[in-house]
């Protein structure tokens, strides 16, 4: 193409239809929250199923059980959470421990949201990619929620930690204390580094300011230059920002890894897989692109972008069908070692996945959903250059690996109490309705169109 | 060779921003283009040639399907059925050992069929010699063939019609 393109000032308005639908589902949320908490709490011990749940936590306990044996029997010390160490806590009650993981899980899930905004923009500019000129934007507002996903989880680690994290106990690492667990002692490092096991997490701690802190600061550096570049058009901000982005991905290829060992794997604190970073990497990536598409997708609907064309939405289409093979890879790599191996310590985590509800549906749904329909649906061509099917297939990636992060997180922490009820569907949408209204937000706050991108015009002019 | 000679009319082309137009053209006037070669691919010819897409994705996947359930039956069929071995305490048949052979097998019949589909579908095969229209179209000419014998339009007004539309020479090939 060796025409240049005339583009036109855009400016994206968040309507009040949209803010309202939006307030809506925060509303609903907090309805659907409060009366899952009710019902949690009128529940008791055993919530919404009754009879089926009693004999379903029977059947945990039962498995809990033999799993210690087996594991006693190959000599080890290790114990299963759960089984001994957690009645001499002061008992949570179960509904309080549903909150505190929904928020933890939702918070992770929608913090990778963020920052695969960032990412996705880093990757662009270290790939020097000339299609994305046009969309990258929208990845820029969705990073606005980096910072208040920062502050939620450092503040809501201090609420939940005794809870979600059985690392957090201090008699773990007494070995006057009948708790006393040598395989956590051995990890403590990781945790307290450097002050004494049981104490205050300094180490863990400073990794989650600093993983923000740092994420934040790119996010910052980055969008500094891309808005730079609207108002005077210097080709040097271009250069900034390829700087700026190999710097972060650097960063990122290693921070992403420890934080989902963090927040994730330590949660299932004796078990350990080493795809575990990979894999909550894959997740939070594939939902991520599910989400630029989307929004890109229904901005194009609604008339906006008019520099996207149904060539930038294939590409977008094939990121999330890639994206998804990909997810599904390092999910069976994950499972296939583990499930030949058979080591009582790592089959533990699938076994509490695959014998417990409501996790066992969860654990197939995640497949089907993230995996089948995904492969299926966007295999033609066509399919992903439809904006209507993306508007199908991007949210059912999205509500895929909500269930994925939700599997990751909840066996660990509830074992054979967990549920998935208004509560945790409650919680989803205030974190979704908050994402969202943060992103649409921080969209109309500058141009939608990065006019002077110098990779502009190869964008205008991409045929595929 | 046979006796039967084919004749074309070859219309050689300096610039690929002429051509796409020339394509347009020629075709608006009812002539049967045979095909154009070009030394570097030219976006949009494809459409202005009027070709449709090719169906070879559809062969891809069900030749990929193929290798899936083949993959599949045979394994469980052999392991499960015909020759049962208790392999590192597993079931018989276990789904996920079998599923890299089966994703490889996939891959290897989706590979092998598309290709030899895409060769049966081009006529390429074996001892079977390339026609050269003209040898600068893999330099820096593009080059468009028009079969003769598929046309009604007379030879001299195909010659005119394409020196109009921009071609550098017109020549004549027969085979």
């Amino acid at each position: 193409m060796n025409a240049t393109h005339e583009i036109a000032d855009e400016k994206y308005e968040l309507k009040s239809g949209t803010r309202s639908k939006l307030f809506m589902l925060l509303g609903a949320g907090i309805l659907l929250f409060i009366i899952g908490v009710f019902m949690a709490m009128s529940g008791g011990e055993h919530h919404e199923g009754g009879e089926a749940e009693k004999g379903k936590e029977h059947a945990s306990a039962q498995i809990s059980k033999d799993l210690v044996a087996s594991v006693d029997q190959h000599g080890d010390a290790v114990k299963t959470e759960g089984a001994k160490t957690e009645e001499h806590h002061a008992k949570t009650a179960p509904w309080l421990k549903r909150i505190y993981t929904t928020l933890w899980m939702n918070n992770v899930f929608f913090a990778g949201l963020g920052i695969i905004g960032l990412f996705f923009i880093a990757i662009q500019y270290a790939a020097q990619a000339g299609w994305s000129a046009g969309v990258k934007r929208i990845p820029l507002a969705m990073g606005h929620w980096i910072p208040f996903a920062g502050i939620i989880m450092i503040v809501l680690f201090f609420v939940v930690k005794h809870d979600v994290f059985h690392w957090t106990h201090a008699d773990l690492y007494d070995k006057a204390s009948p708790d006393f667990d040598k395989a956590i002692t051995g990890k403590s490092g990781f945790f307290f580094w450097p002050l004494a096991p049981g104490g205050f997490p300094l180490f863990f701690v400073v990794r989650m300011v600093v993983f923000f802190g740092l994420w934040y600061l790119f996010f910052t550096w980055i969008k500094k230059e891309m808005l730079a570049e609207d108002l005077d058009g210097s080709i040097q901000h271009w250069y900034n920002s390829r700087k700026f982005s190999t710097i972060f991905l650097i960063i990122f290829g290693y921070s992403s890894s420890i934080a989902a060992w963090d927040w994730v794997m330590s949660i299932d604190t004796h078990w350990f897989s080493t795809m575990m970073g990979w894999y909550v990497f894959a997740s939070w990536w594939v939902c991520g692109l599910a989400m630029i598409t989307f929004i890109v997708a229904s901005l194009k609907n609604a008339g906006y972008l008019k520099v996207v064309n149904e060539n930038h939405i294939h590409d977008l289409g094939k990121f999330v069908f890639a994206f998804s093979v990909f997810w599904t890879y390092i999910w069976f790599s994950q499972f296939m070692l583990i499930f030949y191996a058979n080591i009582p310590e790592e089959t533990v985590y699938f076994v509490q996945r695959r014998l417990v509800a409501p996790y066992s549906w969860i654990f197939f749904a995640n497949l089907i959903l993230n995996f089948v329909l995904p492969f299926l649906l966007l295999m033609m061509r066509d399919s992903k250059r439809q904006i209507a099917m993306l508007q199908v297939v991007c949210p059912i990636v999205i509500l895929g690996h909500w269930l994925d992060y939700y599997n990751m997180v909840t066996p660990g922490v509830m074992h054979g109490e967990g549920g998935l009820g208004l509560l945790e569907i409650g919680m989803a949408m205030i974190f979704m309705a908050a994402f969202l209204l943060v992103t649409l937000t921080s969209l109309t706050k500058f141009p939608l169109v990065a006019k002077h991108d110098p990779m502009m015009q190869e964008s205008l002019g991409h045929h595929i | 060779m046979t006796a039967a000679k084919e004749n074309f009319l070859v219309g050689i082309f300096d610039d690929e921003d002429v051509l796409l137009e020339a394509v347009g053209n020629i075709r608006d006037k009812g002539v049967k283009i045979k095909e154009v070669y070009s030394p570097f691919p030219v976006h949009g010819l494809d459409e202005e040639l009027g070709y449709t897409r090719s169906r070879l994705p559809i062969a891809a996947f069900l030749f990929g399907m193929t290798g899936t359930i083949l993959a599949l039956s045979t394994q469980i069929w052999m392991l499960g059925f015909d020759w049962p071995m208790i392999i590192g305490g597993k079931n018989n048949y276990s789904i996920p050992p079998f599923i890299p052979v089966t994703f490889e097998f996939t891959v290897l019949l989706s590979a092998f069929g598309m290709v030899i589909t895409f060769l049966i579908v081009s006529d390429m095969k074996p001892y079977k010699w390339p026609r050269q229209y003209d040898i600068r179209s893999t330099d820096d000419k593009h080059v468009m063939a028009i079969d003769l014998g598929a046309n009604k339009t007379s030879k001299e007004e195909i010659r005119a019609i394409l020196k109009e539309n921009g071609a550098t020479e017109v020549n004549e090939k027969s085979f």
